[in-house]
């Protein structure tokens, strides 16, 4: 527990998320996550960005206990993950593809982690035409997801993560696969949805442009083995618009990003020999 | 599925005129052939003799088609009831179907026409001997689409319903059950087919003659009698009754997996 004591002397606020030292090696030998120590604040906004390979994904599933660390701990609200089983959905997941159900409606599929707890059928109907309006499908309620384009699918994944009115959104690299300008359309979406609603966000992507966009940090790694680099604070103030992008500040920080990932990577290249994949 | 479309150019109405043309158009050839080269009956019947004797023979022809059919459809429901019991134990636990997958394999390799006078001396009743001999045949493709449908699901919509606590009842007939359906059917497709061969190759071997008498006796019958014509007639039944089975299942099909999958959007 002596970890606790070195946590910087922000951490006056409520921590989120800590990780202590988790790692992860794979039974193969495979180091995916070098010991990695990260305390997230309680409606923080903070992005895992690096190459693919750095673990970044890995360090997400363990935070959502989807995976277990081969070493180290990882506390949500200040208890071990494994506790927080049988408590109320305080977190949602949003995955890399939309991971909707096709042969259920919108409606359906946004209920189905209500469904899941128990929830009565008509408080789960009420919340989830809130959700859905929330994200800007009140309309689609009774279409399959098939009909629907990327973008909105990816919307309905995220009513789906909101519906359970959860505290904490892991999002994996959720709109990786979407054009630009749907993109950016949902990460504004997003920005808003998190001020509206106090959330505290961990956001997996490889762009640094996305990343420096929506933090208010970001967490740089890099790859072969998995590792953390850095830290960069995001000082610019909410709410943001696309302005932002075209602003100096901007900028610099995505130079800064740019070339702390291209230091990591000349780090990687002296030991690839070592590396078996 | 516009209604401003021409008649012609609905998809649904092609599907039943132009193979119903070919069909007009081959029985012309062969009524042309028939009459032109002055075939004998015995050889060769023409198609109008064989709907001719279709009619004036159909006391013992009805009688033998709803034998088969009943022979069939019983198998159908076994080979599916038990192909579906059998495959949802093989996804409980992988060293089950390690196991026994083989011996599945083994009564799918294993021609019937092989075991067929084993089972019919096995079994007293003539009836069941040549259900379970025709739900041999047709369990087969039940077995293996199932399981591979229940074990095709989206690894990350499992791990979502890990993530919300989903109970093992929940996630199979929230998630397991309806991502097997399309293969499901895939299944029911191939062993609706198979069990109306299987019910034929069966009551080939087992010969019985009498009230029981299915299509294929009919069709031996009239092949030591000669009356080639008739044999005909109960080959068309046998055909009409396949072309009926795949219709029912394609309409099945169609039904329970609506619009959702897109194997039934793909020509639509």
């Amino acid at each position: 527990m002596d970890r606790l004591d070195r946590l910087p002397a922000a951490a006056a606020a409520t921590p989120a998320i800590q990780v202590l030292s988790a790692e992860k090696t794979y039974p193969d030998g495979t180091h995916a996550l070098q010991p990695v120590d990260l305390t997230i604040e309680e409606g923080e906004f903070v992005t895992l960005l690096g190459p693919s390979g750095c673990g970044k994904s890995t360090l997400l599933k363990m935070i959502a206990g989807l995976l277990a660390p081969s070493d180290g701990r990882l506390l949500l609200w200040r208890r071990p993950v494994a506790e927080l089983h049988g408590s109320a959905n305080r977190l949602a997941f949003v995955f890399q593809s939309p991971t909707l159900m096709p042969w259920a409606s919108v409606q359906s599929n946004v209920r189905l982690p209500l469904d899941l707890a128990g929830t009565p059928r008509a408080e789960a109907d009420a919340r989830v035409a809130e959700a859905l309006k929330l994200v800007g499908l009140g309309k689609f309620s009774g279409a399959l997801p098939r009909a629907l384009s990327g973008g909105m699918q990816m919307r309905v994944s995220i009513a789906r993560g909101l519906v359970t009115q959860p505290q904490l959104l892991l999002m994996d690299e959720p709109f990786g696969a979407l054009d630009e300008i749907t993109r950016h359309k949902l990460d504004t979406d997003l920005l808003a949805l998190w001020a509206a609603k106090k959330l505290t966000v961990v956001f997996v992507t490889h762009s640094i442009h996305e990343a420096v966009f929506l933090s208010t940090r970001v967490v740089m790694m890099a790859a072969r083995p998995g590792r953390v680099v850095e830290q960069v604070r995001i000082d610019e103030p909410y709410p943001r618009t696309p302005d932002f992008m075209v602003t100096p500040q901007f900028s610099r920080y995505a130079r800064q990003l740019q070339e702390s990932l291209l230091r990591a990577s000349a780090n990687t290249a002296d030991s690839d020999e070592e590396v078996s994949r | 599925m516009s209604k401003a479309l021409p008649l012609m150019q609905q998809p649904r109405v092609q599907r039943v005129v132009y193979p119903g043309l070919v069909a007009a158009v081959l029985l012309a050839v062969w009524q042309g052939l028939v009459s032109g080269l002055e075939l004998p009956p015995y050889l060769v019947p023409s198609p109008v003799l064989m709907l001719k004797t279709l009619v004036t023979d159909w006391v013992a022809l009805g009688t033998a088609l709803v034998v088969t059919v009943k022979i069939t459809l019983l198998a159908f429901v076994v080979a599916t009831v038990g192909g579906v019991l059998i495959s949802f134990l093989f996804v409980q636990n992988k060293m089950i179907e390690t196991a026994l997958f083989p011996y599945a394999v083994l009564l799918q390799v294993t021609p019937i026409v092989a075991i067929a006078p084993l089972i019919i001396i096995w079994v007293k009743n003539p009836t069941a001997s040549m259900v379970v001999c025709a739900s041999l045949v047709a369990l087969f493709p039940i077995i293996s689409n199932t399981t591979l449908g229940l074990r095709s699901i989206d690894p990350d919509l499992q791990s979502y319903f890990r993530l919300n606590r989903a109970t093992r009842w929940q996630t199979l007939t929230r998630l397991r059950i309806p991502s097997a359906l399309p293969y499901f059917f895939g299944g029911l497709r191939i062993s609706s087919g198979l069990a109306l061969i299987g019910a034929v190759v069966a009551e080939f071997v087992a010969g019985t003659g009498g009230s029981g008498a299915g299509l294929a006796y009919q069709i031996l019958q009239a092949g030591f009698q000669l009356n080639i014509p008739r044999m005909f007639a109960a080959l068309l039944l046998i055909s009409l009754t396949g072309v009926a089975l795949f219709a029912a299942m394609a309409w099945l099909t169609r039904r329970a997996l609506g619009a959702w999958h897109a194997s039934e959007n793909s020509h639509d």
